[in-house]
């Protein structure tokens, strides 16, 4: 009989280290999990450095890619930019329809119209051959801290080097020891707009620009001639339509009228840039560390950035030298009773640090969010969508919190975007293009077949308007009420816009000369060609499309594309029925209108233009030019109302909506109302930040039984094993072996 | 041996060559340089002078392969694939699409990459190899058929099942850590703890049976007989004996795997927000930036041909038999 002892004692010496070491790793994880505190052991966040108001957020679904304010154009990093820079205009935060209202300025521009000698006009000349924008800026502007501004004892830039090596520590901004300022001076914006123009940035401004300030395309080539290397100093330049008159006030000239000028004064693209700041920016070997405007910006703004990491955060902290500024005394109706006049003429800004984390995923945002580590479901979008069902109940009176989230105290934020998404006709398209009353009556009957309010219901949740007319709400030109429905496709019963019936639809396909479907001549079906793009519709939504249309008998066949594929079937015309959408720039209906004024269509201008429907009617694009070139008033609005007529009448889209979102907030969250164009929004949130921590540490008391779950089923589980080992180790042979 | 390695290394560059050509084409095939421009210049106002100054600007105007308008050399030489090709063999990987420079962010995003990866790498070798040894040892009993169940059951469940219930239950119903997110220095830990558990977790499947596999061909063997007939412990004969001779198959899949944990993981850094290779690649991937795209697999190629050699290499450290000519 053998006994296997032989090397029992050191086998059995490793069992037991093996047990005191699990048992030690258990207690010691417990302890260090449990500490001796009733914080949350789940805060995402660092502590903050110091007791500032520090608001938390997220950028999502993805970093910015650019933070330049020439070449900069989207709204998630118009989030950002807006923050750190101040351009000459702004809006008010709280009046709707919106309003412009001056920001760096100290008064609104000052508009001079003149005739080709430059001679001036008066202010109700339509045919002046140039504007001038008189802008005076205000006297407290000054530049944030910033190493570009840093100056040595005899005045001279201190951080200015003549090759790589000699800046090669410093990776980022917070590297510098030493930071200047200065106050914004008026060559500051012509410098800006300079910028714009050098075809070396790049600006997405630059082609549209060149059309109206004067001289910006010869600027744009006689840069486009010069050699480059280094940095250009762009004052050395003129340029023809800008002026600097003293240090507080600049002149840009303009061609022609364009009263909606006024309004990209109020983008980013017209803020401030320091050239001492381009200067440091083209330090050598700076851009090998991403030490570049496009990612270190440097404004006179609320804000400024001190951490910029795409791949994790973006961290905000106060401007100590912004311009004393306040929380608005005014609002639209209702604004008082929401409590958001409660902090009416106090300064602002009221936050003092933001962060805003990196969240590419829902379930991570919308958890974190509950947990109370986010302020608010999201910035540039709500982040609702992913979540419906979780978050909210769709009732009689529309959309409201679940039983959850109103435990919670969380508020929502409804914001209808100042935007409109659309499935147009391709004019030229044999079938379902062309001006004749046919025509009309065909694109009529696909219109009213097609249930928009049934559509945005199942498939966007209620989350949009079905649209009436091409300009969304907020907007002049658009109207709410009987008057604002399409007599076309709709009727006004008992207070409401009701789609007329389907038989109107079979019946004005029948006199279009598709009787059921079918081709009165051919016999053939009617078949209709549907471009789409492929990441934004599902088979489900293409399902109900074909079953919405077979009501009439008209068959539907999709052509998915991604959006380059689609992009250049509306460069060429080759579509029949495409999807599109549009966010405005600025709250004026030209800024819808012209998505169907003629020469926008790609055909003709043989460009990326805005009429993929290739719509021509010059009607309609007379009254355009008229629209463009009037001020606000009941002349122009008439003219708006005719060119709404003309779209309704002529069926040029298919359906179209107005995006609608819902924003969440947490309760510690003042002042919350969304501004549906401009992002500069984040000085007027005040934050209850005791009560945040408060909810935060009763929310958030980690569940530990399951460690002491997990710890016992491993005992039990590995106890067997053991014992079954020993078992073994102290058998004989003989019993093994029975 | 040295010989060896410099011939691997030579063979190397073919290879780099091929998948660097294979990529070109495969973007190319379904991004042109005009929809390569129209990405990163956004939807509004992109007007064709736009376009061509985004395209000059990032050296997208020539032609691909083959510039018929040059002369001599320059025929192959001035096209997109020559100059952008060049320069990944210098490790010179340039500017990505929207102007960030590629080392430095490759450098930044392959430490969070390396501070999930590593643990989860040795964390999970480690439990697998425990988990089968122990799986071995009650061969052929009703624990071993019920191991084999649970690591068939573990293998048939989608990996973004352990993420998003790992999300779940440990960090939005328990609350014991963040749910996502990743912060360098002392706080680290508590951001790693749940995707490092789940990537162990999830697996524990497909690694503790296969090297059950392979344990249990090494536990037939008369040398084992021989150790146990000696009196030698089960656990001396599991990891003394049995562990080192089923290392070379081990060895193979795994050492092959160790450069290449800079590159991270697609999943995980993904829903965990950890900001690592593997998302900067999945985010260039979405955002059409090639400069990134071609970068990444060509860092991934030399560290899968590294990963090769240095598998080879341990095979003569694990069997001293073996030599390498």
């Amino acid at each position: 009989m053998f006994r296997s002892t032989g090397n029992r004692a050191p086998g059995l010496r490793r069992e037991r280290q093996l047990r005191s070491g699990c048992l030690a790793a258990v207690l010691l994880g417990t302890a260090a999990l449990c500490g001796c505190t009733d914080k949350p052991w789940n805060n995402p966040h660092p502590p903050p450095p110091d007791e500032r108001v520090t608001y938390y957020s997220v950028m999502s679904p993805a970093p910015p890619k650019h933070l330049d304010p020439a070449i900069s154009y989207a709204s998630d990093e118009s989030l950002y930019l807006m923050q750190i820079y101040e351009p000459p205009m702004g809006y008010h935060f709280l009046k709707r329809p919106y309003e412009l209202q001056p920001a760096a300025l100290a008064s609104p521009p000052q508009v001079t119209l003149l005739d080709a000698a430059g001679q001036a006009l008066p202010d109700d000349a339509l045919d002046a051959a140039f504007s001038r924008y008189t802008l005076r800026l205000r006297q407290d502007l000054h530049y944030q801290p910033h190493p570009a501004f840093a100056r040595d004892a005899g005045g001279a830039p201190l951080y200015l080097f003549d090759s790589a090596e000699a800046g090669a520590k410093f990776h980022q901004i917070p590297d510098f020891p030493r930071v200047g300022d200065r106050p914004v001076h008026a060559n500051d914006y012509v410098y800006a707009i300079k910028r714009l123009a050098d075809p070396l940035n790049g600006s997405p401004m630059l082609g549209f620009m060149s059309h109206y300030i004067v001289g910006m395309t010869a600027f744009s080539e006689q840069l486009a001639a010069l050699p480059r290397d280094g940095w250009l100093n762009l004052d050395d330049y003129p340029m023809a339509g800008l002026e600097v008159v003293d240090a507080h006030t600049l002149t840009i000239t303009i061609m022609g009228r364009y009263p909606q000028f006024v309004y990209w004064l109020a983008m980013h693209f017209f803020s401030p840039i320091a050239p001492e700041v381009d200067r440091f920016y083209h330090n050598p070997g700076f851009a090998d560390r991403n030490l570049t405007l496009d990612w270190w910006p440097v404004g006179s703004g609320p804000y400024m950035m001190v951490r910029n990491d795409p791949n994790s955060e973006i961290v905000l902290e106060r401007n100590p030298n912004y311009h004393s500024d306040y929380y608005p005394t005014e609002g639209a109706p209702g604004d008082r009773e929401a409590g958001l006049l409660q902090d009416a003429g106090k300064p602002i800004p009221f936050v003092e640090r933001a962060v805003f984390s990196l969240e590419k995923e829902v379930l991570p945002l919308w958890t974190k969010f509950l947990q109370g580590y986010y302020d608010r479901s999201g910035e540039v979008h709500g982040n609702t969508t992913g979540v419906f069902d979780q978050a909210f109940v769709v009732g009689p009176d529309g959309v409201a919190l679940s039983d959850d989230l109103a435990d919670h105290h969380i508020t929502m934020s409804p914001d209808v975007k100042p935007g409109i998404y659309y499935y147009g006709f391709n004019m030229r398209d044999p079938v379902v293009g062309g001006y004749s009353e046919d025509r009309r009556k065909l694109r009529r009957a696909l219109q009213i077949a097609f249930d928009t309010e049934e559509y945005l219901n199942i498939f966007y949740k209620g989350n949009g308007i079905a649209a009436q007319n091409l300009i969304p709400p907020g907007i002049p030109g658009h109207l709410e009420g009987a008057a604002g429905i399409n007599p076309y496709t709709h009727d006004w019963v008992d207070g409401e816009a009701v789609r007329q019936p389907i038989e109107v639809a079979r019946q004005l396909l029948a006199e279009a000369g598709y009787p059921n479907g079918r081709d009165a001549r051919t016999g053939e079906p009617l078949k209709i060609f549907i471009d789409v793009q492929s990441q934004a519709i599902g088979n489900t939504s293409m399902n109900w499309m074909d079953r919405i249309f077979s009501q009439i008998g008209v068959q539907v066949e999709f052509r998915p594309a991604d959006w380059n594929r689609t992009r250049e079937k509306l460069l060429t015309g080759n579509t029949q029925i495409y999807s599109h959408g549009w966010l405005a720039d600025y709250p004026d209906p030209e800024n819808f209108l012209f998505l169907l004024y003629g020469p926008e269509s790609p055909l003709l201008c043989e460009c990326d233009g805005a009429n993929n429907s290739n719509y021509d009617n010059p009607e309609y694009d007379e009254l355009f030019r008229q629209v463009r070139v009037l001020p606000p008033g009941e002349q122009r609005a008439a003219l708006v109302a005719r060119m709404v007529e003309l779209y309704r009448r002529d069926a040029v889209w298919m359906f179209a909506y107005y995006p609608k979102d819902i924003y969440l907030n947490n309760s510690w969250v003042h002042n919350t109302k969304r501004h549906g164009i401009s992002k500069d929004t984040l000085k007027y949130l005040r934050l209850d930040t005791r009560e945040r921590e408060r909810r935060q540490i009763q929310w958030n008391q980690p569940v530990t039984w399951p460690l002491y779950a997990g710890a016992a089923v491993l005992l039990v589980t590995l106890l067997p094993g053991v014992l079954a080992y020993r078992r073994r180790q102290n058998a004989t042979a003989r019993q093994e072996h029975v | 041996m040295f010989a060896y390695i410099v011939r691997r290394l030579l063979y190397a560059i073919p290879i780099l060559v091929g998948v660097n050509l294979l990529t070109f084409l495969l973007f190319f095939v379904v991004n042109s340089p005009d929809d390569m421009a129209v990405s990163q210049l956004g939807e509004k106002y992109v007007t064709p002078a736009a376009i061509q100054a985004w395209k000059e600007k990032n050296g997208y105007d020539k032609p691909l392969f083959v510039n018929a308008q040059a002369a001599g050399a320059a025929t192959l030489t001035d096209t997109i694939f020559f100059t952008k090709s060049v320069r990944l063999f210098a490790f010179d990987f340039g500017r990505s699409e929207s102007g960030r420079d590629i080392t430095t962010d490759v450098s930044t995003r392959m430490w969070p990459s390396l501070a999930v990866a590593l643990p989860t790498f040795a964390v999970g070798i480690w439990v697998n190899i425990c988990v089968a040894l122990m799986v071995v040892m009650f061969h052929a009993t009703r624990l071993d058929r019920w191991a084999v169940f649970g690591f068939v059951a573990l293998m048939s469940i989608s990996y973004l099942f352990y993420i998003i219930g790992g999300q779940y239950l440990v960090a939005k119903s328990w609350k014991l850590v963040p749910i996502s997110g990743f912060h360098g220095g002392a706080q680290a830990w508590k951001f790693l703890l749940l995707p490092v558990l789940v990537g162990v977790v999830a697996g524990i499947g497909s690694g503790a049976r296969w090297y059950r596999t392979l344990f249990l061909e090494e536990a037939n063997q008369d040398y084992v007989r021989t150790a146990r007939a000696k009196g030698a412990s089960e656990i001396s004969i599991l990891f003394g004996h049995i562990l080192p001779n089923a290392l070379i198959p081990i060895l193979t899949g795994v050492v092959v795997l160790i450069p290449s944990l800079f590159m991270g993981s697609l999943l995980i850094e993904s829903f965990f927000g950890i900001p690592g290779l593997g998302s900067y690649m999945l985010d260039a991937i979405r955002s059409q930036d090639f400069a990134i795209v071609r970068s990444m697999v060509f860092i991934g190629s030399i560290l899968y041909i590294v990963g090769l050699i240095l598998t080879d290499i341990s095979y003569t450290w694990a069997d001293p038999r073996i030599r390498l000519n």
